[in-house]
């Protein structure tokens, strides 16, 4: 346990608990109140009383966790009022709707970065530089192996694969929410205007995508082509499940891909097996991690999600930061995130 | 160079074998002969002397970023390989925090390329070192690097490590290394090289074996048209190897078409005795002469212009059946073996076939007619040590059985099938030869520790470290000790390589009825899926007990099978057993710890 035991937030149960406030931040159970960075599965669960998350984001939660979910739809830098805890949602730029959530009481600051990233990404609101007194931070790429290159330069490299076989489907597997909305619209900016062949999966998230009028390339199930339609030549988006499995049988002879951090290391690729490694993140990679420590101007840092223990050891060795990881060792599962 | 690693990128990217062949056809038809020699001989994984360590390349690297020794060295673990480690690392570099705030640029070339470190010296430099052919990287720069010292050499290696870009650097780091491998098998590069050619595979697959030494000429020797044939004298020939038996095919041949003999569990080489000299290669292309002085003593009574496929074992000479594989691998390793471990472990080469005689290629002929002129030959020699296989008579197809049957008293690991009517093949033909293994021995062991693996599995918990059950009272059974060097044997020695597991642990937890303890005895790494890795991964993280180190230990709870080919005495393990070959064979999610096997099941299963 990491958290000073007399601070705003504490760790439950059920998951990141202030008590002043009665409200939890991405609870693992249900809980009364629910605040919510965003709507990956690892934050987002289903089963509290009440909700609370960024206004965009309630297309993606009413599907994934129930239509008729008590959810309050806030906009960015809303202040949300309870028992005297001023608590605020600023952009994490991870995906739609995606949020950091600040608790502000007795002059203290405290910030909960959910995931996000820094790079542009024209399907979200950009990052916003929060300054805190206590972060908590994710860091799932906290090693400095991890530094992405421009967008454009790996979309660039994407298509132009794609286009180097016109004879055969191309299949690029992403994460369903999130990332695969990211990459259509950075294929639009980049030019593309024709239609790109979906997997159901990325087909039920696109409405909500849709709705914020983020421009895209038109889409379609491959389900709703038909079957004797070719397939040479065309893009397809699935989610990383989806291989392997027989929905790919309409794609035998496809070349793949995947749209991932982790492609960054060579022997993570191997491991995907056969196909070509795009690395893409919707994360923060180590100077981004790095730099959002600093801007925060934190004087504690507590990290989640991932590599914790080498970024905490350099905050704390390197930059004199008080840094820790907070433990999740007390016999839930171990929180993998959803989207990496 | 570029050119080069650009191919390298290609071909690593693991896309289908035919778009790798092409790929690699079509570049070595661009490069010049001696560029083309190279390119060859690092695909070929030839490459192999280390000119810099792994450790100092990172101190250098540690140097040039700045960073904490111990941060590169979980960089190192989390990648599992120091010279991509470094090509990582050294991209990163260039890039502030603050650029990585910036809107994206659209794409340049240049904006592949990342920004550079700024070395520590700048050393005088041709700016265009990344475009000089492989050639003089190989034949001059390399070399040149390695042999300076010190200070210079930090400074020129951080000169180029600044003007490559990060494949570039990758490839550079390996070569350094000796690390330098491509995953494509030389069955795919003689493709590609037939592709690029025209000329036979089985030619070039020839014309490869031995030596190959990077250089203009070998390369054109190498495509040359197949009359302008001289072989060198050292050259064996590609083996022969055998498919595992398809039982359901016996029923369609006649017994007395085939060759049934012993598959002997020692290491496949091939003798070539030709223009005066001799010759021993091992499967693995090596030229294993200085290790068998005792074979080549007795061997130098060959007529000129033989050659012959055979095993290498250790067998002295009263017993009726081979020592372990063990003994063979403590001859291996010795390139001047000692009187007494000659005396001690005597070899000998058990001949399956005849290749040449008199300088005349035999492979052509039928195996019958091979073996026939095998036996004379051997008889005329009249030297115990090189002796022929025998064969085993086959009445009918049950007899095939009852000779696997007695495989394993006989020291053997099962029985061959030839067609008598064949001629040699080269590399693995469905057909001509088969084999019928032992089944493994199995036992249903503990997970009780587990470390990441290296390479593509460096951030799973991968390699795990296996125990049966003992009772508490009982002491570890005694080694066959023996010498006191017993060799480690392969794939089951100590549970990692360095600072093994078990032994950083003093007790091994206690079993959950009393009286009961775990006792560490087999590692393996292979034979699960990626899927039930992933699941397994997980599960360790959450039922960790304890850290030491890179190692984990785990609640005593999956069973996995593990099948190996042999259980040894041993003295070197706290066990008290060494098994051979061990890997997992099934996830036993069925089974509960408390019955997984004990060590005495382990123990009844040695050989007398
Ligand atoms: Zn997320
Ligand atoms: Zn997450």
């Amino acid at each position: 346990m990491s958290l000073p035991a007399d601070g705003l937030l504490r760790l439950s149960p059920e998951g990141l608990h202030c008590p002043v406030a009665d409200v939890w931040i991405d609870p693992w159970r249900p809980v009364p109140h629910a605040l919510i960075t965003h709507g990956h599965a690892d934050h987002a669960r289903p089963g509290s009383g009440e909700y609370w998350a960024i206004g965009s984001a309630e297309g993606i939660l009413r599907r994934r966790l129930g239509a008729s979910i008590d959810l309050h739809g806030l906009s960015y830098g809303q202040i949300l009022r309870r028992n005297g805890v001023r608590i605020s949602f600023h952009s994490a730029g991870h995906v739609l709707g995606s949020a950091q959530i600040l608790l502000e009481a007795g002059g203290e600051r405290w910030l909960v970065s959910g995931d996000f990233k820094r790079q542009a990404d024209p399907s979200c609101t950009p990052f916003e530089a929060v300054r805190a007194d206590l972060l908590i931070s994710e860091a799932t790429f906290g090693l400095p192996i991890y530094h992405w290159q421009p967008t454009a330069t790996v979309v660039a490299e994407l298509i132009a694969w794609w286009r180097s076989a016109p004879q055969r489907a191309s299949v690029v597997f992403c994460y369903a929410f999130g990332k695969a909305q990211r990459l259509l619209a950075e294929l639009h900016r980049a030019g593309v205007e024709e239609e790109v062949l979906l997997h159901g999966a990325i087909q039920a998230l696109m409405d909500p995508y849709r709705a914020a009028a983020v421009p895209m390339p038109p889409t379609r199930p491959l389900s709703e082509l038909d079957r004797s339609a070719s397939l040479a030549g065309r893009l397809v988006l699935a989610p990383p499940a989806a291989q392997g499995s027989s929905w790919m049988a309409r794609l035998r002879g496809a070349q793949c891909g995947l749209a991932s951090g982790w492609m960054a290391v060579r022997g993570a690729r191997r491991r995907r097996g056969s196909g070509r490694g795009f690395v893409l993140s919707d994360h923060a990679d180590w100077p981004g991690l790095l730099q959002t420590v600093r801007q925060s101007q934190a004087r504690r840092v507590v990290l989640t999600h991932g590599q914790g223990e080498n970024l905490a050891r350099y905050l704390r060795e390197e930059e004199g930061i008080d840094c820790s990881v907070l433990s999740r060792d007390d016999g839930r599962s171990e929180s993998r995130s959803e989207e990496d | 160079m570029r050119s080069f690693c650009r191919l390298f990128e290609e071909l690593d990217r693991g896309e289908g074998n035919l778009a790798r062949i092409q790929a690699l056809a079509s570049h070595l038809q661009r490069l010049d002969p001696a560029d083309a020699a190279w390119t060859l001989h690092l695909l070929l994984g030839k490459q192999r002397r280390r000119l810099i360590t792994a450790r100092r390349l990172r101190l250098l690297a540690q140097e040039i970023t700045g960073m904490p020794e111990w941060l590169i060295e979980a960089c190192h673990a989390q990648v599992g390989d120091t010279a991509e480690t470094i090509a990582l690392l050294l991209v990163g570099q260039g890039r502030s925090a603050e650029g990585a705030n910036a809107i994206d640029s659209p794409p340049t070339s240049a904006a592949a390329l990342s920004p550079r470190p700024s070395p520590p010296a700048a050393a005088n430099l041709d700016p265009a070192a990344a475009d000089w052919p492989l050639q003089r990287w190989m034949e001059e720069e390399l070399p040149r690097l390695a042999g300076l010292d010190g200070a210079e050499q930090a400074a020129a290696l951080a000169a180029h490590w600044q003007a490559l870009v990060g494949g570039e650097i990758l490839v550079l780091n390996k070569l350094l290394t000796g690390a330098f491998r491509v995953g494509v098998g030389p069955g795919l590069v003689v493709k590609a090289l037939a592709l690029a050619s025209g000329l036979e595979e089985s030619l070039l697959q020839h014309r490869l074996m031995g030596e190959f030494r990077p250089s203009a000429a070998a390369w054109q020797a190498l495509l040359a048209a197949p009359s302008a044939d001289a072989v060198p004298a050292s050259r064996p020939y590609p083996f022969q190897l055998a498919c595992p038996l398809e039982p359901e095919r016996l029923a369609g041949w006649t017994p007395s078409a085939w060759l049934a003999e012993w598959k002997w569990d020692g290491i496949r080489a091939q003798l070539i005795h030709r223009s005066g000299e001799l010759f021993l290669w091992s499967r693995g292309e090596e030229l294993i002469n200085a290790s068998f002085p005792d074979l080549l003593a007795p061997a130098a009574g060959l007529p000129e212009g033989t050659v012959l496929d055979g095993e290498l074992l250790v067998w002295p000479a009263a017993e009726p059946r081979p020592s372990s594989f063990g003994e063979l691998q403590r001859r291996l390793g010795q390139r001047r073996p000692s009187t007494r471990l000659l005396a001690q472990a005597p070899a000998t080469y058990v001949v399956y076939d005849l290749l040449e005689a008199e300088g005349v290629d035999q492979r052509p002929q039928p195996l019958l007619e091979r073996r026939r002129r095998l036996g004379l030959l051997l008889e005329a020699l009249g030297q115990p040590q090189l002796r022929p296989s025998s064969p085993l008579p086959l009445a009918d197809w049950d007899d095939l059985e009852r000779w696997r049957a007695r495989a394993r008293d006989s020291g053997a690991e099962g029985v061959m099938l030839k067609d008598l009517a064949a001629p040699y093949g080269s590399g693995r033909q469905r057909g001509p030869w088969w084999k019928h293994k032992l089944d493994p021995l199995r036992l249903d062991a503990v997970l009780l520790y587990a470390r990441n693996g290296r390479g593509r599995r460096a951030n799973l918990y991968t390699d795990y470290t296996f125990a049966l059950w003992t009772p508490e009272d009982q002491p570890i059974p005694p080694g066959s000790g023996g010498s006191s060097g017993d060799p480690p044997m392969a794939g089951a020695a100590e549970p990692w390589a360095e600072g093994s597991a078990a032994a950083a642990i003093g007790a091994e937890p206690e079993g959950a009825r009393t009286g009961r303890r775990l006792v560490s005895f087999a590692s393996a790494y292979s034979g699960l899926s990626d899927a039930e890795l992933v699941e397994i991964d997980r599960w360790i993280r959450r039922h960790t007990t304890e850290r030491f180190g890179p190692v984990r230990a785990v609640q005593p709870e999956l069973v996995f099978e593990l099948a190996f080919e042999g259980v040894q005495r041993s003295s070197r393990h706290r066990s008290g057993i060494a098994v051979r070959f061990p890997r997992i064979s099934r996830w036993r999610r069925d089974k509960p710890a408390t019955e997984a096997d004990t060590l005495a099941t382990a123990l009844a299963l040695i050989q007398p």
